[in-house]
Formats: structure tokens, sequence, C-alpha cells
């Protein structure tokens, strides 16, 4: 398997372990499923939400009640793209979901995340975040070495990805079940209500959207053509072709 | 390529393929079996509506109860969707105060049976103080009163082939649940909201209540029940219009 591909920056020796694939196979097809189901789960979310792009605290909210924010979006009712927009949330939301618990649960395994994404103490200490600061800020291209491992912002970010954002969004849609919350109430009263699940779902979809945005544009920064190679062929170094 | 190992491989891939379309084979049985296929388990989305239904049939309680809240939580707003039925018939039943409208029972049942409001209202009467949630996004809580639907599936003898109870309005809506759901606790026949008589616009006389679900099953308007052991003959046979429309049968979500 290929998780030992992140390896300590400096102990590269040779061209043989630059060839070891980037991401390991199964890293590689998660992040493509996730991709696509992410976006299935956008659009068909935005469809659903411009039925009543109204947000609102507690358990209850109207037209007629107060709100919490009245997004800048019309009523859309009449135009049927809220139907095939919830059959198309629902499905993607089972591939989202099942996606990234075998994505979880293999990175928990192989140790992925231990090797990979949980920063070291010394780059957690403020002078190497205050250089990895300084490097994006001053939009510097990391080094064929640096960018076989994730710096310290990159492996933060991920880490409250896959373990805060995602869980988040999966148990503030669980809270609007009438029928899950009749089993597990906790998950709907610890927001504050049905109403307030709805509006924390649609935030954390919105911070979502941001790193996805973010993340599309540290690829490009850091070399569109090397990145989109790295987690389709598994390999980085151009020219080279997956054995 | 070396022959032995790609052999081997071959043999590998075959039997687990095998044991995979014969593993889901086993698995598409056993749900026809127990009930966790929905009506509308056809096309792609049908994956979707299938695991969300089977997973909750399978991994929650059938008796669960929906939320319930105090008296001071009931909403002052309680929205209307969508306008009472224009039809002839209703509008006489809505004029005479619903004196001579009846509600049917019919389908696998011992006794089908009519019911008068007075008749449904001689039920001991029940009330809950729970969500109507709109799929659209808003909400609010009522308090309903009426007769559980299993005191009258009761009084009817559903039976034992019986796998859904479908129900019809006096517009064209039409729905139909399950039994899990047609006989727990909260699915009422409603005929009182807040302390008064169903208002005409929440669906007097009689609307179905399904607290466990988003307010869409919950149908106004009722005319009609039928027991049935098959969706197959009603409507397209998705269980509802609503599938059509990109809407879950099964909407406990």
């Amino acid at each position: 398997m290929a998780e030992s591909a992140y390896l300590p920056a400096g102990t590269i020796q040779n061209s043989e372990v630059l060839d070891a694939p980037r991401h390991s196979g199964l890293v590689r097809v998660t992040h493509w499923i996730h991709t696509l189901s992410f976006i299935a789960l956008v659009l068909s979310g935005i469809a659903i939400l411009l039925a009543h792009p109204r947000l609102y605290w507690g358990e209850t909210g109207a037209v007629g009640t107060p709100s919490l924010i009245d997004l800048p979006f019309p009523f859309v009712l009449e135009l049927q793209i809220r139907g095939p927009g919830r059959y198309l949330h629902f499905l993607s939301a089972w591939v989202c979901v099942l996606t990234g618990l075998l994505y979880v649960l293999s990175g928990l395994f192989t140790r992925h995340f231990r090797k990979n994404l949980v920063p070291s103490k010394r780059d957690l200490g403020w002078e190497s975040i205050r250089q990895v600061v300084s490097n994006h800020v001053h939009l510097k291209r990391p080094t064929e070495v640096e960018s076989r491992s994730y710096n310290v912002l990159q492996r933060l970010t991920y880490l409250a990805v896959v373990f805060l954002l995602f869980p988040l969004i999966i148990i503030t849609g669980l809270a609007m079940s009438p029928a899950i919350t009749s089993v597990f109430p906790t998950i709907v009263t610890v927001f504050g209500g049905q109403q307030s699940a709805r509006t924390i779902h649609f935030f954390v979809a919105v911070a979502l959207v941001l790193f996805l945005l973010v993340h599309i544009a540290m690829v490009c920064l850091a070399g569109f053509k090397n990145r989109m190679r790295a987690m389709i062929t598994g390999h980085n170094a151009a020219g080279k072709e997956p054995s | 390529m070396s022959s032995p190992l790609s052999r081997r491989k071959l043999i590998t891939t075959g039997l687990a393929t095998a044991a995979g379309v014969s593993g889901l084979g086993v698995a598409v049985v056993l749900a026809q079996r127990y009930g966790l296929i929905p009506p509308d388990h056809g096309g792609i989305f049908g994956v979707g509506e299938t695991l969300t239904y089977a997973a909750q049939r399978i991994l929650m309680s059938r008796h669960s109860l929906a939320r319930e809240f105090n008296r001071s939580e009931i909403s002052k707003v309680a929205p209307v969707n969508g306008k009472p039925p224009e039809t002839e018939l209703y509008r006489r039943h809505l004029a005479g105060g619903f004196a001579d409208w009846r509600l049917t029972v019919d389908g696998l049942v011992a006794r089908p049976s009519t019911f008068s409001l007075a008749d449904l209202q001689r039920f001991p009467p029940r009330s809950q103080i729970t969500h109507q949630a709109c799929e659209e996004g808003w909400s609010f809580i009522a308090e309903w009163i009426g007769v559980p639907l299993s005191s009258v599936l009761n009084f009817v003898g559903v039976s034992a082939q019986a796998r859904y109870v479908v129900y019809f309005s006096f517009d064209e809506f039409w729905d139909s649940i399950d039994m899990p759901d047609a006989w727990h606790p909260q699915t009422f026949l409603a005929y009182g909201m807040n302390g008064r008589d169903l208002p005409t616009g929440h669906g007097a006389p009689v609307r179905m209540k399904v607290a466990r679900q988003l307010g869409y099953k919950s149908v106004k308007y009722l005319a009609r029940i039928t027991v049935t052991d098959t969706m197959k003959n009603i409507g397209d046979g998705q269980g509802s219009p609503a599938p059509a429309a990109g809407y879950s049968w099964y909407a406990g979500i």
C-alpha cells in the first residue's frame, strides 16, 4: 500500500522513493467519488434551500415569524427543481457518507491520519506556523520535496474538514429528520432545535464550499497539472507514468 | 503477466464476484421478505430511498415516539399550504358543517365501514403536541387532537396480509404509509387542533397526522382509507404521487 509515500523532508535520497505513489489508491478513489457526491449535494442543497431561503433559530420558523437571516434569494416554489433536488440530495448523501466512512476507517487502520495529517509538536510551534503562513502570503510555490508532505496549515485544515465539518453537517442533516430524532432526540436538542440545526447545516455547507474553493485555488498555485496527476495516477513527478 | 498469477487472480475475482452477486441476491430476497423495500425503489434514486427506508426500519425502533412539546411551545403562527379542495362535494360538506361527511375504510379489513365525524369522536380521543415540518423548510408546533389510526384499524379488523394503509383526500392528494407507521400511537386521524375543531385550511374535517414523517404525509381533507398488501395497482405504483415529482415516499427522512 502507498501510505508510506509521505516521508519527512530531507530523507528522500533516490529516484525510486520519488516514484512512490503520492496518494494511495483508496485515497484517490474516495477523493473523486467524494468530489462528485459533494458537488451533487451542494447543487441539490441549493435547489432545496431556494424553496424557503430564510433561516431561523430554535425549534420552529415560518413566514410570519421572526427569522435569523433572510438570504438574498427569491422563494422558488413553482420551478420544478426541488423535487429532483431532494432525491439527488439523499442519494448523494448516502454515497458521500459511505465513501467517507470507508476513507476514515481505512485512514485509521493504515495510520494515514496519524502519519500524514496529525501535525508534529514542532510543526505546531509559532515559528513553524509563521513560516508556513508567510509562504502562503507570498504565494511561494512549494519545492518538490516540500510538496511530498503536508504543511501544518494543510494538516489542520484537512483534519477540521474530516473530523469537524463533515460530522457536523451529517448530524445537523439527521437532526432535521423527525424519524431519526424520535430515536435520538439529543442530536436536535443539542443544537437548540430543528430550525437551529437547519441553520447550522447551511453554514457548515458554506464553510465546506469555501474550503473547496480555497483547495482548488491552492492546487492551481502549487501546480495544477502535477497535483491533478498526483490525485489521479498517484504519481507526482512529471513524465513518470504509473507502473 | 505470468499465467499462474493471472489464473489465481481470475479465480479469486470470479469467486468474489459470485459471492457479491449472490450476497446481493440474498439481501434483496430478505429485504422483500421483511418489508424493507419502499414502493418508490425504482430507478437510480430508488437506491438511496431503499437504503434510507431499510436502514431506518432495521436500525431504529418501530415504536419510538416523535418529540412532544409543552403547551407553551405551541406556535402562534401555523401557516397553511395549498387551498381546500374545489370539488362540489367538498364545498357542500363544508357548507353543511360536515354533518353528512363520511370516512370510508375498506380493503383488507374484516368489516369495511364508514364513519361520521361523530363516530370518530366517540373513540377515546388522544392529543399530541408535535412538529409539523414542511419539506420546504418551515415548521410549526401544534396540538393535534384525534383518534389514533390504530383504534380505527382495530375496529375494522386488519388482515394479516396488510402491508400499507392508503389514504385519499377530497382533492387529488393521496398517500400511504407502512404498517409500523399505521399502528404507531402518534399516527392520528386528527379532527382538532390547538383546542378547536380542525380549521378548514388545515384539513377539515379530518386529516392524517403522521408525526414521524414530514408534513406532506399528513394528508388533509380525508375521504377514504384503504388497507392493501400491494401498491402496484394504485396510482403509478410508487405509493403516492409524491415520488414522481422527486419527493420520497418514506418521508421520515
